[in-house]
């Protein structure tokens, strides 16, 4: 990937990916009670790239059709958060999250319902997490499912397009002893970012207090 | 001898909030630190330490799978597992290595109920 120069200093990079880190963590709780198997996570990463190159990460490793619920979020910051997985594992989710009671037919019929709900669960869960340690509301729009590549889930409506830089988020997660594995992924533009920015400075103020052992 | 805590996370500023909250607890324990399982087991072989705190997901190796590893060398250390990650696995995990579960983010409240008792402990063992 393209090197691309963050705006954020280190501690603030830190203070980012634990947030995240947080926020992820209780929104894999929330899976785990509707699949009811244990859900397990990669260290978040995150970065600043060109928005052509978070599209290019998905698609370097996914080569097949993907499904994901989109929600959108606005408010002291903006963009977009998306729960991404292979299609082939959407109908296993499926069954998953309705207890494996469903025959493969009545499963399909649901499954647009059950993705919306799975995503709203874990999406959720993660920006009311952040929301709240940031100390400001998110307000989020209604799940969307849509299917297509790396390319079209990265695509932000408005922006310019193609060019500029963006705030990628993404952890791995994978269901245990289930066929279920994806991504979740946030995208921020730059102005977004940088009122995230000041909103991570108060929130490292909050937490290391007024005599805090800024760096070493 | 004063009491040495390890304070065992990827983040940085994970770290400090933890320091602070064991600083404000217990000010007379000395604070070691380490970014991953790696270091936190050098630093225990190197320098040693009384009790631990340490983070469910790091790079490399877990949280569980170090406190496993800290509990086989340290059968009567106490251990806390610190993450918002409340999946019943990770709690049963954290109880199977007699770990204390710690929900983050970490602050004075969170931490109280563990530090008062590994204090108590260490001082009944007589450390």
């Amino acid at each position: 990937m393209s090197e691309t120069t963050s705006p954020l200093e280190d501690l603030e990079h830190d203070a980012l990916t634990e947030l995240v880190n947080i926020g992820v963590s209780r929104a894999a709780a929330n899976l785990r009670k509707m699949v009811g198997d244990q859900v397990l996570l990669s260290v978040p990463s995150v970065e600043v790239v060109g928005r052509q190159d978070a599209a290019a990460l998905i698609r370097q490793r996914e080569s097949e059709q993907l499904v994901a619920v989109r929600q959108d979020f606005e408010g002291a910051f903006s963009g977009r958060a998306l729960l991404i997985f292979p299609e082939a594992n959407s109908l296993a989710l499926v069954r998953a999250v309705t207890g494996d009671a469903m025959d493969g037919a009545d499963a399909a019929e649901m499954e647009q319902e059950a993705l919306a709900e799975t995503g709203n669960v874990v999406l959720n869960g993660c920006l009311a997490t952040m929301a709240n340690l940031l100390q400001r509301p998110l307000n989020l729009s209604l799940p969307q499912v849509i299917r297509g590549t790396g390319q079209t889930l990265f695509e932000l409506e408005g922006g310019d397009g193609h060019t500029g830089v963006v705030l990628f988020l993404y952890i791995n997660f994978a269901v245990s002893g289930r066929d279920i594995r994806g991504y979740i992924a946030m995208l921020m533009d730059l102005p977004s970012l940088e009122n995230l920015q000041l909103l991570i400075r108060e929130f490292i103020e909050r937490v290391m207090g007024p005599d805090g052992e800024h760096g070493r | 001898m004063a009491t040495t805590v390890l304070i065992v996370d990827d983040s940085k500023l994970a770290r400090i909030v933890v320091g602070k909250a064991v600083a404000a607890l217990q000010p007379t324990w000395l604070r070691i630190e380490a970014g991953n399982a790696d270091e936190a087991l050098a630093l225990l072989r190197d320098q040693g330490a009384d009790v631990a705190i340490v983070d469910f997901n790091m790079p490399g190796r877990n949280g569980l799978e170090l406190a496993r590893e800290i509990r086989g060398q340290h059968p009567d250390m106490p251990i806390a597992l610190a993450t918002a990650n409340v999946q019943d696995e990770v709690i049963a995990g954290a109880r199977a290595v007699g770990a204390t579960f710690v929900s983050k983010p970490v602050n004075e409240d969170s931490l109280r109920g563990f530090l008062s008792g590994a204090g108590l402990k260490l001082r009944g063992a007589g450390a």
